[in-house]
């Protein structure tokens, strides 16, 4: 299986803050990826640095052989944790500004997944809820065909019946050409859409393993050896 | 929909599911089993997770790939028997071993079962 991410001996600090030190795994096409930390513990700096939106302090991280920059942005898909969408536009607004940013917008995926996520063209998007607002986010980013997904909590505040619609979406409209990282503290309900978990603790990463290998070896669910590794937080 | 315990493999709990329907009748022999895509969304896992399903039906024999078709349910009975004797298999020395922890001796355990079958038996009124 070839390599569509490839992170090397990262360290990023913050002037005199360290966020991320020695991190370095890979990850193959195909995979989801489940990037699991407590807060604070650099999911997202680490989200950002493969993103190309901030710079490693030293390593290297490339996407597709490439090292990240203007191309390999190309190929990425990054759904932040903050919005990226503006108040005054409407859902279908939203939909226009990523298509006009994304050579790759699929703006035939991006209808189906409006009419499949009960999104409503003519909202404003400062109208909707935080789960629709999620929903929404979530269609402009899988809406490209990139080759990695970047989503950093898809699923942060959201019910329990919206965080189902939202994984109905992941497993439905997932290419499995491509790969996806999702940032999440949730476990329960999401761990079974992952095939391998990477855990991060005070910057470091601590475990990369496949989910199948967690339970079989360790008789144990993800969350709760995510609840073990994390429990003197 | 199966009710997902995830301190076990996702893909073994999903075999049993499958096999289940199988002895159950609910998927016959020579039946189309749905695809990938189809059953990870129903049941709302990773598609490599239920690849890997297919893949260990398929070695178990279970399971036959028509090129160009998709997945089908074995037509061989004898197969279809085997996972019904594996699975009573299983139900079977879970049981003993658990009679056994409460201290009962073979043939007190033998004759509780025929006991407990009969009476099923006249509960619901077949004659087997």
């Amino acid at each position: 299986m070839s390599v569509v991410l490839e992170v090397k001996d990262i360290h990023k600090s913050y002037w005199r803050k360290t966020a991320l030190s020695d991190v370095s795994f890979t990850i193959e096409r195909g995979k989801v990826i489940g990037l699991l930390g407590s807060n604070g513990s650099g999911k997202t700096t680490l989200m950002k640095l493969i993103a190309g939106l901030t710079h490693p302090t030293s390593g290297s991280i490339k996407v597709g052989g490439a090292t990240v920059g203007h191309d390999t942005k190309r190929i990425v898909s990054y759904m932040p944790d903050i919005p990226l969408t503006e108040g005054w536009m409407k859902v279908k607004d939203a939909v226009s500004f990523y298509r006009d940013f994304y050579a790759d917008f699929d703006h035939a995926k991006a209808h189906e997944m409006i009419s499949f996520m009960r999104l409503n063209e003519q909202d404003r998007v400062s109208s909707l809820s935080k789960g629709m607002q999620e929903r929404l986010q979530l269609t402009l980013a899988l809406s490209r065909n990139a080759s990695l997904y970047l989503l950093d909590e898809p699923i942060g505040g959201v019910d329990p019946v919206a965080r189902g619609k939202i994984l109905d979406a992941l497993v439905e409209y997932y290419n499995p050409e491509s790969s996806i990282i999702l940032t999440t503290h949730l476990l329960t309900d999401i761990e079974r859409i992952f095939d391998e978990v990477i855990m991060l603790k005070q910057g470091k990463l601590i475990l990369q393993e496949d989910v199948e290998t967690i339970r079989m070896k360790r008789g144990k669910s993800v969350d709760e050896l995510f609840k073990e590794v994390y429990a003197e937080c | 929909m199966i009710e997902f315990d995830n301190n076990l493999p996702i893909y073994m709990q999903i075999m049993s599911y499958l096999k289940k329907q199988i002895i159950v009748g609910k998927l016959k022999p020579s039946d189309k089993i749905p695809s990938v895509r189809e059953l990870a969304s129903e049941l709302q896992i990773n598609p490599n997770t239920v690849q890997r399903t297919f893949s260990e039906l398929e070695r178990e024999g279970i399971v036959e790939t028509r090129r160009g078709l998709g997945r089908y349910v074995t037509s061989e009975e004898s197969i279809i028997m085997g996972i019904k004797k594996e699975m009573a298999g299983e139900l079977i020395e879970h049981f003993i071993q658990g009679m056994q922890e409460l201290g009962f001796a073979s043939n007190e355990i033998i004759s509780i079962v025929s006991d407990a079958v009969e009476s099923k038996g006249e509960e619901r009124g077949d004659n087997p």
